[in-house]
């Protein structure tokens, strides 16, 4: 989708964003000799500005333009082993004052945590490399208008039974973020973003189903084509007509790599150190424990140019980590901040913030080759509802797929749960594909789960 | 507070110090209407917002945040514009009215004369919840609650205490010359414990919350109730077996499992939905959508309830509207374009999380009227069964209508009577016809103890649900004993 050519226009735009981003550190800075001021033993700052706009297209028509412009300030403030947080939308020096007062003040009532405070110094990310996150997307909103359009039209045309649409929407958004520290730690970066995704209804025998498929990436030029993201959603839609439900039975689940993700996301949940220290978790003391098949490996890589997940740094500043999380099954690392490492005696893992591009070693087979290898099961296309209790890793969730016998898919399925136990879940993987979707931070291809028990009527 | 003085304070809070006139927003609403716009609304909003939380049995952090800004919208058609801006100043709201009202075609003005609307009876006190104990109080009380809850109980590991105050300001002025405002308090606490018996650990969670101040919580021992009934839970919890997987006949108890008709009807009956042909109840008005015994409303007007407003985010007094009487669907919940372009009334149902986003028609309270059946009754008329007591969050397809809801506290019911715990589990149904199976109501209806957050697109506003135990003759439960 390289409609516009920006290419005449990248030193200006370079160098006005590193002038943005020094004044953005400026006020960082008086943010920080402010909290010193007011009596602050230890503080961090950070900024996060960003603007853009999103349209959507509704049958055929423009439906909405927004416009954004979002900015905030987070102040943290230690006093001796007291914590206190203030975060204000308005940058003005007025209120960046009266923001660190409150965090002060917060921090004066707070009760002494021996864990608290900022990262220990030699954790800090001592470079930041340029990870290539930003290419911001100089389109008009009526160029965005019409590729809004065009893959809307794209899906609505695919097929008669395609009746009616959520529409299409295009998204393009750019922003810094800044992060200080009492430490002297001082870094930004800018990031971009942009999506274009549709929703679209079909009908069959008068009941109606929709689905949706997007595009996201850093840099437009990455993008997939506006039709092909529509066509893509005809597809997924269509696929889903005619579903019903199914009688409760034991089968193997394949899970298409858009909700796969969602499985890892849970282990990761279980892994990190809130849930870990606070012993809400089904995974508790699972470092060096086998919890998947010898055959699946985690690798965390933050440093991926253009990737969505990557960060040079946590949110606290510390450098991220390029490193197994699972290697050969077995839990290597943990998802750790400095806080909820000190409270586990460990170190931290630069995971203040999140997990940054996980992938998940991809197999040998692809979608269709999992759906011979399960022979007869249920692929799951969207989940919906919480159901996962972290505590005991107990699984049960609503969701929607396709039935698949000897090899070939029967037909689609609604209104059934899904239910196990992650623990089992994980241990039961079979196979992982390679059809990795890299449209996340979460990059894996389809799981095959052996067993679950499948609930309808 | 009275009318006048209610709109009159939310301007001081708001646009007395950023030194916005009322000629200004003649001004700015001008300039959004020079294009052909149907109608346009600037949304100025003040947000104050605290919490604190104690784990390990200390006050950890606390946080303070104060949020303002104006969103500028302008509606041509099914078209909108919209934009917003952090910065309150008449050169910053001017470039957001220029970029919203692109929307529309240039065209003829409309005139520009400003109406003060008569407001409703206040629902809430004006005052500032954040300043309704001083800091020493909330530290002091969230220690004793975490002190007297691991009283309670020496299986307890872990207590978790939140406290949260907002107070929030708005001022909105419309095209047709309405300018109203409304200040609105909301606060919320939360306990969850986490127990442990022979190497089994589990959790309990129950809160409360209202648009009053934090006294509320010290009234009729609220904190401790809400800890006892969180221990409760982790203790149920605790003996729980595995759960059935199937259809059964499912009793819901009152009060929260109400969230089966925000999930399972409420998002169906929105008004954007249903306009757009998109939902499961489009073009039902007036067909059975539901048992007789069902009579559904959203209420906006009770007293001090989480949900409540006293006007919506368009200006709109909220209203309690009846959704289905006696298992006919009679209306849709609205916002004034949805409204406008169906050839339908607004119901007070324009809402918004805050001035940078576009209002929609949402929820405010929505509950069953009570039935006429002893609950103890309803139990007994069930062979074999699940009682379903409380419940984590849901989820809706508003298209397909399929909705879950997932309970965290569920009982079997065997020959007419309540037995074993068994361990949470997804429930799923589809919308349009759960309720037609529901086959007894109860006379104990019951709201919410104020905790419901409901998102839709992005969205996050508070909302209440209610109901009276209930009978529904077949439910997917999603356990694992098959």
């Amino acid at each position: 989708m390289s409609t516009v050519n920006q290419d005449t226009h990248n030193t200006d735009s370079q160098s006005r964003k590193q002038q943005q981003l020094e004044t953005l550190k400026s006020i960082v800075v008086d943010a920080l000799s402010e909290a010193q001021n007011q009596g602050a033993t230890a503080c961090d700052a950070s900024i996060s500005k960003s603007h853009g706009f999103s349209v959507t297209a509704r049958m055929g028509e423009v439906e909405t333009i927004e416009h954004d412009r979002n900015q905030g300030l987070g102040v943290t403030v230690y006093i001796g082993q007291k914590k206190g947080n203030a975060s204000t939308s308005d940058l003005s020096p007025k209120a960046v004052k009266e923001t660190v007062a409150a965090a002060c003040a917060i921090a004066r009532y707070a009760t002494e945590d021996p864990f608290a405070g900022l990262p220990d110094a030699d954790k800090l990310a001592k470079q930041i490399a340029d990870l290539d996150l930003c290419h911001p997307w100089s389109i008009e909103p009526q160029q965005a208008i019409d590729i809004a359009l065009q893959c809307e039209s794209t899906a609505l045309m695919y097929d008669p039974a395609i009746t009616n649409s959520e529409g299409a929407t295009l998204s393009t958004h750019s922003g810094a973020q800044v992060l200080g520290n009492s430490l002297g730690f001082l870094e930004g970066f800018w990031t971009s973003n942009h999506s274009v995704s549709c929703c679209v209804i079909g009908e069959r025998d008068g009941a109606m189903q929709r689905d949706y498929w997007y595009t996201v990436a850093r840099d437009q030029s990455d993008l997939d084509s506006a039709q092909s993201v529509g066509v893509e959603t005809a597809k997924r839609t269509l696929r889903r007509l005619g579903s019903r439900s199914l009688s409760p039975r034991q089968c193997p689940v394949l899970f298409v790599p858009e909700v796969a993700r969602s499985l890892i996301g849970n282990f990761i949940g279980a892994i990190s150190g809130g849930s870990l220290y606070r012993k809400n978790t089904f995974l508790l003391d699972s470092l060096g424990q086998t919890v998947f098949p010898e055959f699946m490996r985690i690798h965390q890589q933050p440093l991926l140019a253009k990737a969505l997940g990557s960060a040079p740094c946590d949110a606290e500043g510390v450098a991220t980590q390029t490193h197994d999380i699972v290697n050969a099954g077995v839990v290597n690392n943990y998802v750790l901040s400095s806080y909820s490492a000190r409270k586990l005696g460990m170190q931290t893992t630069g995971n203040a913030g999140g997990t940054y591009n996980l992938t998940v070693e991809p197999g040998q087979q692809d979608l269709n080759q999992l759906i011979k290898t399960m022979n007869t099961g249920f692929i799951v296309l969207e989940l919906i509802g919480q159901g996962v209790n972290m505590m005991t890793g107990d699984y049960s969730r609503g969701a929607a797929g396709l039935w698949v016998e000897n090899g070939e898919i029967a037909h689609p399925v609604e209104e059934v749960t899904i239910a196990g136990n992650l623990k089992d879940i994980f241990k039961q993987i079979t196979a992982v594909g390679n059809d990795v979707d890299y449209a996340s931070s979460i990059r894996t291809g389809s799981i095959l789960v052996e067993n679950m028990v499948l609930a309808g009527s | 507070m009275d009318e006048i003085s209610l709109l009159t304070t939310a301007q001081q809070t708001i646009l007395t110090p950023a030194d916005i006139q009322q000629s200004d927003i003649d001004r700015l609403m001008g300039e959004l209407c020079a294009t052909q716009v149907d109608a346009a609304d600037i949304y100025f909003q003040s947000t104050r917002h605290e919490s604190w939380s104690l784990e390990d049995g200390i006050v950890k952090e606390g946080s303070f945040n104060i949020e303002q800004g104006a969103g500028v919208r302008a509606i041509s058609g099914e078209k909108t514009g919209f934009a917003y801006t952090d910065e309150l100043n008449v050169n910053a709201l001017l470039e957001a009215a220029h970029s919203a009202r692109a929307i529309a075609r240039s065209g003829q003005q409309h005139s520009h004369k400003v109406v003060y609307p008569k407001q409703p009876i206040s629902l809430y006190s004006a005052d500032d919840p954040l300043l309704s104990l001083p800091t020493e109080d909330k530290i002091t009380l969230l220690q004793r609650i975490d002190r007297e809850t691991r009283a309670l109980d020496p299986r307890i590991e872990q207590v978790m205490v939140s406290l949260v105050g907002v107070h929030e300001t708005i001022v909105i002025a419309t095209h047709d010359g309405l300018v109203s405002g409304d200040v609105r308090p909301l606060i919320r606490m939360n306990i969850s414990v986490i127990i442990e018996q022979n190497g089994r650990r589990e959790k309990g969670g129950h809160g409360g919350g209202a648009r009053t101040d934090y006294s509320y919580f010290l009234e009729q021992d609220r904190a401790m109730e809400y800890a006892r009934e969180a221990l409760r839970q982790a203790d149920v919890a605790m003996q729980a077996e595995p759960a059935p997987a199937g259809n059964m006949t499912v009793v819901l108890g009152p009060g929260w499992p109400g969230i089966l008709l925000h999930e399972a009807i409420g998002h169906g009956l929105e008004g954007d939905f249903n306009r757009k042909g998109t939902s499961a109840f489009s073009g039902r008005l007036g067909e059975k959508v539901a048992s007789p015994l069902c009579t559904i409303v959203d209420d906006g007007t009770l007293e001090k309830r989480r949900g409540s407003l006293n006007i919506d985010d368009e200006g709109t007094p909220t209203e309690s509207t009846v959704l289905i009487e006696n298992g006919i669907l009679k209306e849709y919940m609205q916002d004034t374009m949805n409204a406008r372009l169906m050839g339908m009334r607004p119901t007070g149902n324009g809402r918004r999380e805050s001035y940078s986003h576009r209002p929609m028609p949402r929820m405010t309270n929505t509950y069953m009227l009570a039935g006429e059946s002893e609950p103890e009754e309803i139990i007994a008329s069930v062979q074999s069964g699940i009682y379903a007591r409380n419940f984590g969050g849901g989820q809706v397809d508003i298209t397909s209508g399929k909705f879950v809801f997932t309970a965290n506290e569920a009982y079997l019911i065997e020959n007419g009577k309540i037995t074993k715990p068994v361990k949470g589990a997804t429930l799923i149904g589809n919308g349009p016809d759960v309720l037609t199976r529901v086959s007894m109501v109860g006379n104990d209806l019951e709201l919410d103890s104020g905790v419901g957050t409901c998102g839709k697109e992005g969205q996050s506003v508070p909302v209440g649900v209610g109901q009276p135990t209930m009978k529904i003759d077949g439910m997917t439960i999603g356990g694992t004993q098959v």
